[in-house]
């Protein structure tokens, strides 16, 4: 009696068949990897299965699969844990989205990731000449950064993109991690051109829709949608780029909206993210929105009525939320690597996520908190 | 046909430094990894990297240190080299992007370990190894111009022109099967270490000795070869190493009577002796019954304040809550020695080059020896970025004095032959894997902290009928697209005669020196035995065997205490 069953996908592009599953027994304890599952049925079975794998420990990045349909790091995934979510009791593993499969459980990664993360310039530089020694930096900033110098490039965030599906052209989780680690060190002297690049791109910052798939993917508690925040903050608050898709007064418009109505206000969203409905610039750009307007009107979404009325007023919670965050001197960064205060003793038993959970560089838990994601847990 | 000034095997940090390297001198190069070079196992060195950078410190005091640590078995020219170019390595490293961690100043901030006389380990978190193969390899993607990557080529063989020079070699794209001579005016060995002779081990699936193995073949000697560090916490059953950072942020080892164990064996620098004091320990104390019934002792981090924990060691603190479910800043973990890395590999000089003209050896791959029979912890980064950068600069100098070698097309019609033999292999032999655990888990009995001469001499048998297995070994994949089982009957091959080497090395050593030690050779004997063991190839027997000197700068063996 086997203790736990694989549905692998296999593809070869060499037999000429189209995709299809494979199931495979596996003897191993629960505690086991579902790597180490996959090597069994290839060490006993079938050689012929197609995985890269290497450290067995989650430091290479080479395993990265879809395991019940969510991405993850074989090594990093336990047997027992797959098989409480897998449907049918067999658990499935088939290769990531987002990315053309290659053979069996191996995609081709150039073609997507590293092309993505070239995109970023993914190298430090500097301005000016080297210094004799090291540079001198705070040292919140070098941990800072140590988040995203985290990520493992396995892709896992990447696979499960949502705005990568739509648009393939996003420059993607990753690669925008990988930039807020040249845009968050002090030693890069390129920030502005960096963040003015990857906002002007109408693929870049203000492509992704929050929808939180990549932080739930990634293996390292990199964050990579937080990461994506964190750069359009930098590129709002301290260098006030304004992008030409709009994607700064957008944003703004969001946040005023709430503030106001304590709900999102549809029917103002587009006009304030104009700049208001008597901006000048509202006027063309408004007219030619005026498809959306009217698909909007037919589907109910707005009608004349709330348009023009504003039926509800923010609540005092929401206002005083918003006046604790404005009346805030220094913005909040959260970061894994900055630690909360040392008598954390009694969280819970996962201690290490809370740990991580309520901290920020100045010691505070407010705001979103980019709390590390294991599907062991 | 690519031809290039100077070819690269393998892509960790001693292939991407010494390409960058050679780029820089001008040289045209190109770079080949089985595997993506972030997958590289350079990615597992956790701790740190050492460099007396401090004013307070010294290279001197570096250098002493590691030739203490290599029980006076390393060659003191060539620590020298290392420890008086640590620093400048270690500042280039910094202002290429790694995100050293600092101190309150906003300065290059250390941390203590094992073997050292004073914090000189410089780290990114517990994830230092990945932090710095990925900023090498973001240099690596700035120089495309200059460096062309081949990623995912297994090399099958080296390749020699009449003279005896090495001119290139032979690699198979694993993407679509196809085979290509690649020819160079020198030749870079950088793939890395050969734990998976070994089973557990802390290494990746990819260490399998591939070009200690190519060198030797060609007739490169060997160094070193008996000297197989164990790693004293590695995880029971999968072998997953916990950082010896732990143990340089103060945490404790105990035995399941609750005894501070180390004060028996290195009263001074107790957690913090050299590797392989600290593990013989750890093994002396399992074996006498005072482990617990895992076969493990305890490590405590308990000790370290948590706060720290979370921010320096934080890879440990995912790695014991995800593969032994154990909350680190909570509660000890169980711990044992696994193997971890080979200090002996192809004998070079300081400047990579190897008996072969054309053919130089960086990184774990390696036997400069600045190692000799024990490396110390934080030294294996820098022995690949210092012998790296050496070979890549030696090497671009070589071509720039020479015209492109012309290599005949017959190594290659010669490796594809061996290839297709492989594919049609008739069913019936022993899977691969069963072959690979077999010598793994002998190794780790017979050839590990502590050896004799019968077990030695059974291992050796061991092996002998093992390479006659693995040459009929069954194959199940006949394509060519990441036709992963063929490369596994190659690399088994490669590792069946790295472990050859290993066990005629271990048995030669009749003395007991760093991490060898020998129960029927107890003392280390410096009359007769202070001196490297080399192996060279002879034909498909075992390895002529002959010694070499140890060099002596300044430093006179003395008893090594901790």
């Amino acid at each position: 009696m086997a203790d736990y069953r694989l549905r692998i996908r296999r593809f070869s592009p060499e037999s000429g068949e189209a995709p299809h599953w494979q199931e495979y027994e596996v003897d191993l304890d629960g505690h086991r990897s579902v790597l180490d599952g996959i090597l069994q049925v290839k060490d006993r079975e079938d050689g012929s299965i197609g995985i890269r794998c290497s450290c067995r420990a989650a430091i290479c990045g080479s395993c990265g699969v879809r395991i019940n349909g969510r991405p993850n790091l074989a090594c990093h995934t336990h047997l027992d844990k797959a098989a409480e979510t897998a449907t049918d009791g067999v658990i499935t593993v088939e290769p990531m989205g987002n990315m053309p499969v290659l053979k069996d459980l191996i995609v081709d990664m150039d073609a997507v990731h590293w092309k993505k993360i070239q995109r970023v310039t993914p190298w430090l530089l500097p301005d000016g000449p080297e210094p004799e020694r090291e540079y001198i930096v705070p040292p919140e900033s070098m941990i800072d950064v140590t988040q995203t110098m985290a990520c493992i490039q396995c892709g896992a965030c990447v696979s499960d993109c949502l705005s990568m599906e739509v648009d393939p052209l996003f420059v993607g989780p990753a690669a925008l991690a990988k930039a807020y680690r040249f845009v968050g060190d002090p030693r890069d002297g390129q920030q502005f051109e960096r963040l003015k690049d990857l906002a002007e791109d109408p693929h870049g910052i203000y492509d992704c829709t929050h929808c939180f798939n990549c932080i739930e993917a990634c293996p390292k508690g990199v964050a990579p949608m937080s990461q994506i925040m964190r750069l359009r903050r930098v590129a709002n608050a301290d260098h006030h780029i304004e992008d030409r898709n709009n994607g700064h007064r957008h944003e703004r418009a969001f946040v005023r909206n709430i503030e106001r109505n304590g709900w999102l206000h549809e029917a103002d969203l587009l006009p304030d993210s104009y700049g208001g409905k008597f901006h000048p610039r509202a006027v063309p750009e408004l007219a030619r929105s005026l498809p959306a307007i009217l698909k909007a009107l037919q589907r109910g979404k707005v009608t004349p009525q709330k348009a023009l009325l504003h039926p509800h007023k923010a609540p005092d919670d929401v206002k005083r939320i918003y006046k604790h965050v404005h009346e805030k001197r220094e913005r909040f960064e959260l970061n894994l690597y900055v630690v909360g205060k040392e008598d954390e003793d009694a969280g819970p038993p996962d201690g290490v996520a809370a740990g991580a959970g309520a901290s920020s560089a100045h010691g505070s838990s407010a705001g979103h908190t980019p709390a590390e994601r294991s599907p062991n847990q | 046909m690519p031809a290039h000034d100077v070819l690269i095997i393998g892509a960790g940090l001693a292939g991407q430094r010494a390409a960058l390297a050679a780029a820089e001198a001008g040289a045209t190069v190109a770079i080949m990894s089985k595997v993506h070079p972030v997958r590289s196992h350079s990615n597992a060195a956790a701790g740190g990297i050492n460099a007396a950078l401090n004013p307070e410190d010294s290279w001197e005091s570096h250098a002493f240190d590691t030739v203490k640590g290599s029980d006076y078995l390393g060659d003191q020219d060539a620590i020298e080299v290392m420890c008086r170019e640590a620093p400048g390595e270690v500042l280039w490293l910094e202002h290429r992007g790694v995100t050293f961690h600092r101190n309150p100043e906003g300065k290059l901030g250390t941390r203590a370990f094992g073997g050292a006389s004073a914090a000189r380990t410089y780290y990114v978190a517990d994830i230092t190894g990945q932090a710095l193969l990925h900023v090498l390899y973001e240099q690596l993607m700035k120089v495309h111009e200059f460096v062309d990557r081949y990623e995912e080529w297994f090399v099958t063989a080296l390749v020699q022109d009449d003279a005896g020079d090495c001119c290139g070699a032979i690699a198979r794209n694993i993407r679509d099967g196809a085979m290509e001579l690649f020819s160079a005016k020198a030749v870079i060995l950088a793939s890395g270490g050969a734990g998976q002779c070994y089973k557990p081990t802390t290494n990746a699936l990819i260490c399998t000795g591939d070009g200690i193995a190519q060198a030797y073949r060609i007739g490169a000697p060997l160094m070193d070869m008996e000297m197989v560090q164990y790693h004293p916490t590695t995880l029971a059953g999968n072998g997953i190493l916990i950082t010896e950072g732990a143990r340089g942020e103060g945490a404790h080892l105990y035995n399941a009577q609750g005894e501070r164990f180390m004060e028996k064996y290195a009263p001074n620098k107790m957690e913090l002796a050299s590797r392989d004091v600290v593990s013989r320990a750890e093994q002396t104390e399992i074996n006498e019954g005072r482990g617990f019934p895992d076969g493990t002792v305890a490590l405590d981090i308990t000790k370290v304040p948590r706060k720290r924990t979370l921010e320096a060691l934080r890879e440990i603190v995912n790695i014991g809550r995800d593969f032994a479910g154990v909350d680190i800043t909570r509660e000890p973990i169980h711990i044992r020695p696994g193997c971890h890395y080979v200090m002996g590999g192809v004998k070079t000089d300081v400047w990579g080059a190897t008996s072969i003209p054309g053919l130089y050896a960086a990184g774990e791959v390696a036997c400069v020896s600045v190692h000799g029979g024990n490396r110390l912890g934080a030294n294996s980064l820098l022995d690949t970025l210092i012998f790296g950068r050496r070979s890549g600069e030696h090497a671009a100098e070589r071509a720039r004095a020479m015209s492109m070698p012309r290599a005949s097309d017959a190594p290659l019609r010669d490796e594809e032959a061996a290839i297709a033999h492989i594919l049609r292999r008739e069913p019936g032999g022993r899977r691969i894997s069963e072959i690979k655990d077999e010598l793994g888990t002998m190794m780790n009995e017979k050839v590990a902290v502590f050896r004799d001469e019968d077990g030695l001499r059974q291992a050796h048998a061991t092996i002998r009928r093992l390479k006659e297995e693995a040459s009929v070994a069954a194959i199940d994949d006949r394509g060519t697209v990441f036709n992963q089982d063929v490369l596994g009957a190659i690399e088994l091959g490669y590792m069946l005669d790295v472990a050859e080497c290993i066990v005629v090395g271990a048995l030669e050593r009749r003395e007991s020196r760093g991490a060898q030690f020998r129960l029927d050779f107890p003392k280390r004997n410096d009359d007769e035995w202070l001196k490297h063991i080399t192996l060279s190839v002879d034909g498909g027997g075992p390895p002529t065997v002959s010694y070499s000197p140890v060099t002596m700068t300044q430093w006179e063996p003395q008893e090594r205490t901790y």
